[in-house]
């Protein structure tokens, strides 16, 4: 729906690049394509007919290729790997490369799957290119020569619409929509080119280490009361709240004002 | 009439000394209810227990310690409320920690007093006198800002006070950042505003910032994070920009805060702006995901007129739910159920008619904040969870509910 609407006009000569990374499903923790990822390369291949450019930064080995594939299964041909070590950075390999061969829109999703996931490599990107970053994207609308206009998804499902000077990177968020399906045969057809390999850029991250998510602790009730029969009443309440307001024996109309009232009160009646 | 209780001590030494002429006279008036305590010959309370009390309803004497019923006779007390928590304040601090709250709706979600809360710990951990600073950077409704831990507050201006403009609210935090230097930047992370400009900030501060924090050990200053998407923990140490989820702490409830604003000599640039907000998007109520919908009108095996029902979520602007049996037998699709096998919701109002309130779809709402219930079965579960229910049929109600929605759709337009 979304797709067509931001067809680019042919003559325009917008560069879409989609930045990739390894995921994981998260009940067996096998890798697979980034759900994010997959939808940003969705939302690129709706933009032009021209294909977009696929990049990944990382380690490349026998586990993590299968995963890669997953990207060329959705219909591109390509996927370029700029090759890093595990310990390494890999926002100056990337920056490096795209300085050199930029693109006006850059793709990528909000959180990795995998290491730290902290969000932070499109700021650090943009930072680094001087590109403007609009994060949480959900549909893009348009795409012109200088500026596109992208809704950007807001919690309880809200939009927000906005529009966002070229060159820029857009993350993509969750609530964009689904990612097609990738298909084994043109993902073993596709091709995995290594463009670049290791930078010597060390993370200072020797202080950190991983485990297994702990379960958070549920949080307690915490009573103020200051005699024992208030403390005696917290503790003995019911969580299933005091029991409200019950309308009995009231005609239709009555029910009906009661309850939009309620409504508007809430806030959630707008007339 | 005069609330202070005065003490006589002569009559107090002729009640203590049964040899006294008088005993047995001021004996009598105590009996009549004006002593029900008073110090015996050795200097120990007595209380004579058949003058305090009431008598309840099984014709029986009930006592009610808490001095909430006691008759009035007896206890003159002087009641004022007094706030009890301690108020704080700090006086030329020596260093300032900034949290910067998300405020969704101009109010402070409880994300952002947990995330208060964090900074007042860590503000209490520091050798120095230490200052919390709030940066409210877009419109703000509630009023007690010093309730929610804040020493010190700071207001954007109006011009550049707003909902989303990260590069204008950028600018104001480095000025900040130039003026304060702040120990610490904290930010509620999963939202939508303010986890975009602590990343922002801290990529400009050169910092790499603590993503998706849920506890920090205050002796070691060790972070816990929620890394690789949700699937495991990152031990590693705090640095100065913290992203924190909700209940990372516990928020302020004990001590009471200043909140003096302090004045906005703080010079933020212009900047050019290369992202410009166009506002809000009115979104379809039937297209939001279920467990994001702020407003659920959900239908159950009591629904006669589906038709109806339909047309009141349109008219309501709700999005619509379902329990199981609904869904079952056809009405409605499978993604709208609600329950323990369906959606868990986290809708603020949750309208549910002709929905009995089984245990599995009770726990699916959970976390909702009002419910109104329409059953005509007044002994259901679900009106016990109701904050507000209609004991009526609901093909009747949903009918004059439309109709009155109707109508003052109608005066709108006259008015218009
Ligand atoms: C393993 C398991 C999982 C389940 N998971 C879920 C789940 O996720 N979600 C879920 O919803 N259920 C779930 N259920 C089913 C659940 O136990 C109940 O059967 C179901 O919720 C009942 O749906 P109901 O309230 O619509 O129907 P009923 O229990 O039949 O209630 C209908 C209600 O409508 C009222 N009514 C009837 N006529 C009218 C009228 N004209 N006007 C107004 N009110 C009227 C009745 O008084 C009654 O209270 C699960 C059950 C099992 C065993």
């Amino acid at each position: 729906m979304s797709r067509n609407l931001a067809k680019l006009p042919s003559n325009d000569e917008v560069s879409v690049t989609v930045l990739v990374s390894v995921g994981q499903h998260p009940v067996t923790g096998r890798l697979r394509r980034a759900d994010q990822d997959a939808r940003a390369l969705e939302m690129a291949m709706g933009l032009s007919d021209a294909e977009p450019r696929v990049i990944y930064a990382g380690p490349l080995n026998d586990s993590i290729e299968p995963a890669l594939r997953g990207y060329l299964g959705m219909g591109v041909s390509e996927l370029k790997v700029l090759r890093q070590s595990e310990q390494n950075d890999i926002v100056p390999a990337l920056s490096a490369f795209l300085n050199a061969t930029p693109s006006s829109v850059i793709l990528c999703g909000s959180r990795a799957e995998l290491g730290e996931s902290s969000g932070l490599v499109p700021y650090q990107l943009a930072d680094a290119l001087g590109y403007t970053l609009v994060a949480n994207v959900a549909v893009i609308e348009k795409v012109a020569a200088s500026q596109a206009v992208v809704l950007q998804a807001l919690p309880r499902g809200q939009r927000r619409r906005i529009e966002v000077a070229l060159p820029a990177i857009l993350a993509v968020d969750s609530a964009s929509p689904v990612a097609r399906q990738s298909a084994y045969a043109k993902a073993t057809r596709g091709f995995i080119n290594c463009v670049v390999s290791d930078t010597e850029e060390k993370d200072a991250t020797n202080e950190w280490h991983y485990a297994p998510a702990r379960k958070r602790p549920k949080r307690l009730k915490i009573i103020k009361a200051t005699s024992a029969r208030d403390r005696f009443k917290a503790a003995a309440a019911k969580a299933e709240g005091a029991g409200g307001q019950v309308l009995t024996s009231v005609t239709a109309e009555e029910g009906a004002a009661a309850i939009l009232k309620v409504l508007k009160e809430e806030g959630v009646l707008k007339t | 009439m005069n609330d202070i209780k005065r003490r006589d001590p002569r009559a107090e030494w002729i009640l203590r000394n049964r040899l006294h002429p008088e005993h047995s006279t001021y004996a009598l008036t105590q009996a009549t209810g004006r002593l029900s305590e008073w110090i015996g010959p050795t200097g120990v309370k007595r209380k004579n227990p058949h003058l305090v009390g009431f008598i309840g309803p099984a014709g029986v004497r009930r006592i009610d310690r808490s001095g909430a019923q006691s008759n009035q006779q007896n206890t003159v007390k002087a009641k004022v409320d007094i706030d009890a928590r301690r108020l704080i304040q700090i006086d030329g601090p020596s260093a300032y920690i900034v949290v910067v709250p998300e405020l969704p709706g101009g109010r402070f979600s409880a994300q952002d007093k947990d995330l208060f809360g964090l900074a007042q710990q860590l503000a209490a951990k520091q050798s120095e006198a230490t200052a919390v600073l709030g940066v409210i950077l877009s419109p703000l409704k509630d009023t007690e800002l010093g309730d929610v831990g804040m020493d010190r507050v700071y207001f954007a201006d109006e011009s550049q006070c707003s909902e989303y403009d990260p590069e204008t609210h950028l600018q104001q935090l480095t000025a900040i950042e130039r003026e304060f230097n702040p120990l610490y930047w904290l930010f509620p992370e999963h939202t939508s505003m303010s986890a975009d400009l602590g990343r922002r900030l801290s990529v400009k501060l050169k910092v790499r910032a603590t993503s998706h924090l849920w506890q920090l050990d205050l002796d070691t200053l060790m972070a816990t994070c929620r890394a690789s998407g949700g699937a495991s923990d990152l031990y590693r140490p705090v640095s100065r920009v913290i992203m924190a989820l909700a209940e990372c702490a516990e928020p302020v409830s004990d001590t009471r805060h200043e909140a003096r604003v302090i004045d906005s000599s703080i010079n933020a640039a212009d900047v050019i702006k290369r992202i410009r907000n166009l506002g809000a998007v009115s979104v379809d109520p039937a297209k939001v995901a279920l467990s994001e919908a702020e407003f659920i009108l959900s239908g159950g095996k009591g629904i006669t007129n589906w038709d109806a029902f339909h047309q009141l979520a349109r008219s309501l602007g709700a999005t619509e739910g379902a329990s199981r049996v609904a869904v079952d037998d056809g009405h409605m699709p499978r993604d709208r159920q609600v329950g323990a096998t369906g959606t868990w919701v986290t809708a603020r109002v949750y309208l549910a008619i002709g929905i009995s309130g089984a245990i599995q779809h009770l726990q699916g709402i959970q976390a909702c904040d009002k419910v109104i219930a329409i059953n005509t079965d007044p002994g259901c579960d679900m009106i016990k969870r109701a904050d507000l229910a209609v004991i009526l049929d609901s093909s009747e109600l949903i009918q004059s509910m439309l109709d009155q929605l109707q109508q003052s759709q109608v005066e709108v337009q006259h008015v218009a």
